[in-house]
């Protein structure tokens, strides 16, 4: 008797198992509906919390959100666009990303949905992001949801205390004798926080700005890698001794998370990264808000080395629903949204660093008085096609846009990491990276 | 010695339990609190990461990984036990050929077999859904319940069997009145083993799930941001998602621990 009982469970669960598995179902949702795929970062959190009561109480439009951190994301959305597997509509991609499908045929060009949308502006896109965005062929294939550059924050009230003025666009030489002078200027505290996390999105990012403004390049217009070469050996020897003698503490892993604990913490007097950081570090429950200052990116040969990154979205060429995509993918991208951001969460977490209307708004410009106007220069000032003193093959600041780069990247980055940690030289270490660069650069030499 | 002993075991107990420890205290605390370095054990409590937590409606991922894991263990047990009773009480010919093939099964490394899976699911329109998820788990655990279940099976006393049969009992009734009551803590231990592996299974979940699909170990994973802080909301839904595993395993305690030192003082 007892084991027909179990049998009879057995049976009831295998039953509401297969009952609850009819749920799914690939590229989901009814035909009124759009499956979005988007990196876990607090804009697009925001994007979840008001899709439902604005955009899909308007257009009738209901949204599938799936989010994913930055890493998990770029591999979904690779899987799902590379097969053309249709699951996703819309997708978060960067402005990396963005040519290189583009060319491989897996977005859906966006000209003549803009064309047709005369409320979406698409004139007052930033130059720089709008450039980044296009493809060879010269026509549009996403639509940025916020824009960054890089630049430098620094504790004003800690260089007050040291008798120290930053200039509006620092040396690096500058910076680095800044970073000796307030290290340690208060209990714990160390000069500057520089990425040392190995990842060609993380190390690299500010690194290859780094790079570039001492006048070194990954490959010479014909192809030809210069990583061991002597501006680039210069380059990361500057870096590398820099974070070792005046850097955080636990440098080769800190990443972006990492020094924005250590700089919310006051555990670093300045920090080189992202200029969306700044929103963070302003935000209202920080306990730095209102002591910081900002200064362009620090420079040694270029006029400016500040890195370009955006946040778009593309539409899958598999799409089905390309119409309704393109109406979220104009309100998310849209004046209307940063509006709405504004007047429901505060004008300091709008999606910024896209439009230029933005920096035209008063109400942006009271929010994020101490950073928005730096923040916009640094974007409009970046050139992704001419990042430094020679000619490049690709175009690509903080990156070299091809798709090869995010393993030579990473590879690259985990010596120089371990370069930082002090188990190897950075002459070793970039040595061993020419190899791997070489390798990459005859294939596109075709030899 | 029986005292420095007991030490010890305090000593180990109380070290693999710290990491879980520390994941339900930066739970509690405030994002800020969380993300200090050195972590502040006197942070004040706040139940906020919960909030959020499920606020952010997590039921349709931990429904999915109960379906899944649910379903899979089902059909693994059904599966399984005939073929273990095959392999140890009414041995078939060359069972120790046919033990050791279950075993191959699981030598190659799981990662291999993703893009196969994957362009399966695509061509057969079972991309982001929950029964395929029920088939692979079901798959992929079937041969270590085969061989739990056998050497369960095996400790089933061969005497017991005779008398059965001697008072005329058919094979049914055998495996009902005899051999079901003896497996009974075999069985509670390979289920458990089966739901733990299918709820924590993430890089198939991860792979093949979308929209609709998607399990608690990819939904957790959600929670990391790579711009802002997010430790004490991922361990807030780490610890809400460990507890039908935490559940499941005092529920069946007493039938595991008989289960798993089955054979052990023979």
């Amino acid at each position: 008797m007892k084991s027909f009982r179990y049998g009879g469970l057995a049976a009831a669960v295998l039953l509401a198992t297969t009952a609850c598995a009819g749920a799914g179902g690939g590229g989901g949702g009814s035909d009124n509906s759009i499956n979005v795929l988007m990196v876990n970062n607090p804009q697009m959190q925001d994007l979840q919390k008001l899709a439902a009561e604005n955009f899909t109480k308007d257009t009738g439009i209901t949204v599938n959100f799936t989010v994913l951190p930055e890493n998990d994301v770029r591999d979904k959305i690779s899987q799902d666009f590379s097969s053309q597997a249709g699951q996703y509509d819309v997708a978060t991609i960067s402005n990396y990303e963005t040519p290189i499908y583009a060319k491989n045929g897996w977005l859906t060009p966006l000209d003549d949905y803009f064309a047709k949308d005369t409320g979406f502006d698409q004139d007052d896109i930033l130059e720089p992001i709008r450039q980044s965005l296009t493809a060879a062929d010269g026509k549009v294939y996403a639509e940025p949801f916020y824009g960054e550059s890089s630049f430098l924050m620094y504790r004003k009230d800690v260089l007050d205390a040291k008798g120290l003025t930053m200039p509006e666009k620092p040396t690096w030489q500058q910076v680095a004798d800044i970073a000796a002078q307030v290290d340690g200027a208060q209990p714990g505290m160390k000069g500057i926080c520089l990425r040392g996390q190995p990842g060609w999105g993380q190390l690299m990012a500010p690194l290859t700005t780094v790079v570039n403004t001492f006048g070194g390049t990954w490959f010479t217009k014909d192809w030809q890698a210069q990583v061991n070469a002597p501006e680039f050996k210069e380059a990361t020897k500057f870096y590398v001794d820099l974070v070792r003698a005046h850097g955080e503490a636990g440098a080769p892993q800190a990443g972006f998370a990492e020094c924005l604990n250590n700089m919310t913490q006051g555990k670093v007097a300045m920090w080189y990264d992202a200029t969306v950081a700044a929103g963070l570090l302003e935000a209202d429950d920080s306990p730095v808000k209102g002591k910081l200052g900002f200064a362009q990116a620090p420079v040694v040969e270029t006029e400016s080395s500040a890195w370009l990154y955006t946040w778009a979205f593309g539409i899958q060429k598999a799409s089905k629903k390309a119409d309704n995509a393109w109406k979220f993918v104009s309100w998310a991208s849209g004046k209307g949204y940063e509006e709405l951001v504004g007047k429901n969460l505060g004008w300091s977490k709008v999606p910024d660093g896209k439009r230029s209307s933005t920096y035209q708004r008063p109400e942006y410009l009271a929010a994020g008085s101490s950073f928005a106007k730096q923040a916009e220069a640094a974007i409009a000032g970046a050139k992704p096609t001419d990042p430094g003193v020679q000619e490049r093959p690709v175009s690509g600041i903080q990156f070299v846009g091809i798709p090869e780069f995010t393993d030579l990247g990473t590879q690259v980055s985990q010596k120089i990491s371990a370069a930082i940690a002090g188990s190897t030289t950075v002459d070793a270490a970039l040595d061993e990276s020419q190899a791997l660069a070489e390798t990459v650069a005859k294939k596109y030499r075709g030899n | 010695m029986s005292r420095i002993l007991g030490l010890a075991a305090w000593f180990a107990g109380l070290l693999f339990f710290a990491p879980v420890a520390w994941m339900v205290l930066t739970s509690l605390h405030s994002e800020p609190d969380a993300a200090t370095n050195p972590p502040s054990l006197a942070a004040p409590v706040t139940f906020d990461s919960y909030a959020a937590f499920f606020d952010s409606d997590p039921w349709p991922p931990l429904i999915n990984s109960l379906s899944a894991s649910i379903g899979s263990t089902v059909l693994v047990l059904l599966l399984a036990i005939p073929a273990a009773y095959a392999l140890s009480i009414k041995k078939v010919e060359k069972w120790s050929d046919v033990l050791f093939f279950f075993l191959s099964t699981k030598m190659l490394p799981v990662v291999a077999g993703l893009l196969p899976i994957y362009l399966v699911a695509q061509y057969t329109g079972m991309l982001d859904n929950i029964s395929f998820l029920v088939v692979l788990y079901t798959s992929m655990n079937l041969p270590i319940a085969v061989w739990l279940m056998r050497s369960f099976l095996a400790e089933v006393p061969g005497e017991i069997l005779e008398a059965a049969a001697l008072d005329g009992a058919g094979l049914v009734t055998t495996l009902r009145r005899v051999v079901a009551p003896v497996a009974m803590p075999g069985i509670a231990a390979t289920s458990l083993i089966c739901f733990i592996f299918s709820w924590n299974e993430l890089l198939f979940a991860r792979v093949l799930t979308g929209v609709v699909a998607g399990t608690a170990p990819v939904y957790l994973t959600g929670f990391v941001t790579s711009q802002g802080l997010f430790l004490a909301k991922v361990c807030a839904a780490a610890v809400v998602v460990s507890l039908p595993v935490l559940v499941a395993g005092f529920a069946a305690q007493d039938k595991l621990v008989q289960g798993l030192s089955l054979g052990a003082v023979k």
